[in-house]
């Protein structure tokens, strides 16, 4: 497989990063703003820092792309609820009562509802960031922001359904009988943790994306496969001892885990689990950064 | 002090053997194999610099405009400028804020309302939220669409909507303002609005570069201009003259050009220039040679006085810019004063000597003012003609059907000896 820079890419520039850095003071300071072009390589440092005053930039995409999903869908809000909801009725058909899934004590509604709003963002945001490059094509070729902006966007928006589904979440508990843990709000460091992995996969699959029109048919599949390979709809602990160490390098197993320990008090991610899936998070998340400001100067010409 | 110094700047695209900007991943699978299995070349790709070796200087509170044909490289000049893309090589430096319109509505959702839209354009163009927020009131004012401003875009005329687009990027207030086409849409008052608004930009002491095929607009709006052709910068000074000259090039392209008035026609009180043409071998004009046939520059000029010495001279210029020779010619009859009468010369270029494509030719009627040429008359891309290939075999590509590079492509004599 090839690059999507390589040399034989069919509209292409030179292999350079570009250096497109505004050093400049912030605010009041006294030197002025000067903008270097060129193609020699940059500073991390400053695509960052310019990052960080392009903020306002990453909300306004994020509030765009609300606003519109919101008044483009005839039941607006209501999908961000029902789509959990209903998964949650038809997965506690198929894997609590036929298949009869373990579910650590609690009823199987609230175990797969705990895994599965966390879930719906993950997988969301990673498709969401994976797509933000190629649906803002417009955008990309007419106007210069830190283009980073772009997944980070991606990964903002779906915080909103979220925020409802996660509501739903404690009338459920309630319906059961369940209490939350005084650890609930530790559950925002594992969404946390779930957005940076797909934040850091959106950038690669981003990157990927704009020379390769395959990534839009891959996302779903990749999704629904790291479904089952997540602890949604059954725990880890449940699985064979000599396989964990395989599904605890998936990022998303400790963030689902925790998500629900914080919640109900299910058992705690492992230390293998926490390890693991930390290790593979960071990898992802470098990764991902390389590649995406890797190719970032050429979206515009390849998109 | 220096608002804009740009050195060097060059951007290469390479056309490949696909047009699409992307391929799927089976196609880059699939020729990745190829290339191992069967250590197939690459495919040839073409390489095109949009922008050539372009360097200029604006300085702090100039208003330039830089004007030239489509696909002359001035557009890819500003992406490169606003940082949309990298320069393949070059650098250019830009001090303070830069603000870019490179079309009106950047980023316009037709979901949203004007209101929204105003506030989503504003951030793209790079102000903020509160900067916005605080000239809402004189952008809706200056757009003219208050009562349609919580209505969703998509239900705008288009009028409206470019009234509101442009007047979101009116608003914007950079330090350096780069605009591209935005006054080629709208009604001829909203035009005229925005016109004396990028003026009072300008007034306001700020940096401003506009690009446009409005000539009238760049000539009453910029101070200074430059003419892009080929990717390169062919021509630059005082508007109202790159623009006078620039409409003369484009007018003037053709294998013909004549002027029946020897009082206004191009030249000196010395000589002046009554026409030039493209012809063959017949004497009659043409507008496409081929590449095997020698082609004739025909100049006919009249010699008003007898004064210093003068010669005809010839610049072809291929397509993209690039000098294929300058030709003058050296005999001795050139070396006394010519007398006062009507002349034609004609300059032969030899078959098989040019490549295939469209050439443009300069004409000049100069003396040597060493070590310059001093010019009576001096047309740039005064003609133009067109290089074919029939493709019978005999030309200097042979039996090979694609495109050869380089500016000339001359039948060679080649010699080969058995040992």
């Amino acid at each position: 497989m090839e690059s999507p820079g390589s040399p034989t890419s069919s509209v292409s520039t030179e292999h350079t990063l570009p250096v497109i850095a505004p050093r400049a003071g912030d605010g009041a300071a006294v030197e002025p703003w000067v903008t270097h072009i060129g193609a020699e390589s940059k500073s991390t440092r400053s695509t960052f820092r310019e990052l960080w005053r392009a903020r306002e930039i990453v909300l306004t995409l994020a509030w765009r792309d609300i606003k519109v999903r919101y008044k483009q869908t005839f039941i607006g809000i209501v999908w961000a609820v029902l789509q959990p909801f209903l998964t949650m009725v038809v997965f506690t058909i198929i894997f609590g009562k036929f298949a009869n899934f373990p579910s650590q004590g609690l009823p199987y509604q609230v175990f797969v509802y705990s895994g599965l709003v966390p879930w719906t963002f993950f997988a969301s945001a990673l498709s969401m960031s994976a797509m933000s490059v190629v649906s803002n094509r417009s955008l990309v070729g007419k106007v210069y922001f830190p283009r980073l902006a772009l997944p980070l966007a991606g990964v903002l928006v779906p915080a909103v359904d979220f925020v409802f589904a996660f509501g739903v979440f404690f009338g459920i508990v309630a319906w059961f009988g369940v209490a939350v843990q005084p650890t609930a709000p530790l559950a925002l460091v594992f969404l946390f943790t779930l957005a940076v992995t797909a934040f850091g996969t959106g950038c690669t699959l981003a990157t990927l994306n704009v020379r390769y029109r395959d990534v839009p048919y891959a996302i779903p599949f990749l999704i629904q496969t790291w479904l089952y390979l997540s602890p949604v709809i059954y725990a880890t602990a449940s699985l064979p001892e000599k396989w964990q160490w395989v599904f605890s390098l998936n990022p998303a197993t400790f963030s689902i885990t925790g998500f629900r320990w914080a919640l109900t008090g299910t058992p705690a991610p492992s230390a293998q689990e926490l390890g693991l899936g930390l290790t593979t998070l960071v990898v992802l998340l470098v990764s991902g950064l390389l590649v995406y400001r890797r190719f970032e100067a050429r979206f515009a010409d390849t998109i | 002090m220096v608002a804009i110094r740009a050195e060097g700047l060059s951007k290469r695209y390479v056309i490949g053997e696909y047009h699409a900007g992307y391929e799927t991943l089976r196609e880059s699978l699939t020729r990745g194999i190829r290339l191992v299995l069967r250590r197939e070349h690459r495919a040839p790709h073409q390489e095109i610099w949009a922008i050539d070796d372009v360097s200029f200087e604006v300085a702090e509170g100039e208003i330039v405009g830089f004007i030239g044909r489509n696909g002359a490289g001035k557009s890819t000049l500003l992406k490169v400028l606003t940082r949309i893309t990298a320069p393949t090589r070059g650098t250019a430096e830009i001090r303070g804020r830069v603000g870019s319109i490179l079309e009106v509505g950047t980023g316009f959702h037709p979901e949203l309302t004007g209101r929204e839209n105003v506030f989503l354009n504003g951030s793209m163009l790079g102000m903020t939220r509160r900067e916005v927020r605080a000239r809402l009131p004189a952008i809706v004012e200056f757009s003219g669409v208050e009562k349609f401003i919580d209505t969703p875009v998509k239900r705008y005329s288009s009028g409206m909507y470019v009234r509101l687009a442009f007047a979101v990027a009116a608003h914007l207030d950079p330090e350096v303002l780069i605009i591209d086409e935005v006054l080629a849409v709208g009604d001829h008052e909203f035009q005229q609005r925005c016109m004396g608004r990028i003026e009072e930009i300008g007034r306001s002491g700020r940096t401003v570069l506009f690009v446009s095929h409005d000539m009238a607009a760049v000539a009453r709006l910029c101070d200074r201009s430059y003419c892009l052709d080929g990717g390169r910068i062919i021509l630059e000074g005082p508007s109202e003259e790159i623009v006078a000259k620039y409409l003369q090039m484009m007018s003037g392209a053709g294998a013909e050009a004549a002027w029946s008035d020897i009082e206004t026609a191009p030249g000196s009180e010395l000589v002046r220039l009554r026409s030039a043409r493209v012809v063959d071998t017949s004497g009659a004009a043409v507008d496409a040679i081929d590449v095997r046939q020698p082609v004739g520059i025909e100049l006919a000029f009249t010699v008003l006085r007898s004064g210093k010495p003068f010669f005809p001279k010839i610049k072809v210029t291929d397509e993209r810019g690039a000098v294929a020779f300058n030709a003058l010619d050296t005999h001795p009859r050139w070396h006394e004063p010519t007398e006062p009468s009507d002349y034609v010369a004609t300059a032969w270029i030899p078959g098989n000597l040019l490549n295939e494509g469209q050439m443009s030719v300069d004409v000049a009627l100069a003396s040597i003012d060493a070590p310059k040429f001093h010019h009576h008359v001096n047309l740039s891309r005064l003609l133009t003609f067109h290089v074919q290939d029939a493709g019978e075999g005999d030309s200097a590509k042979g039996r090979f059907t694609g495109q050869l590079q380089g500016v000339v492509r001359p039948l060679l004599d080649w010699t080969l000896q058995r040992e």
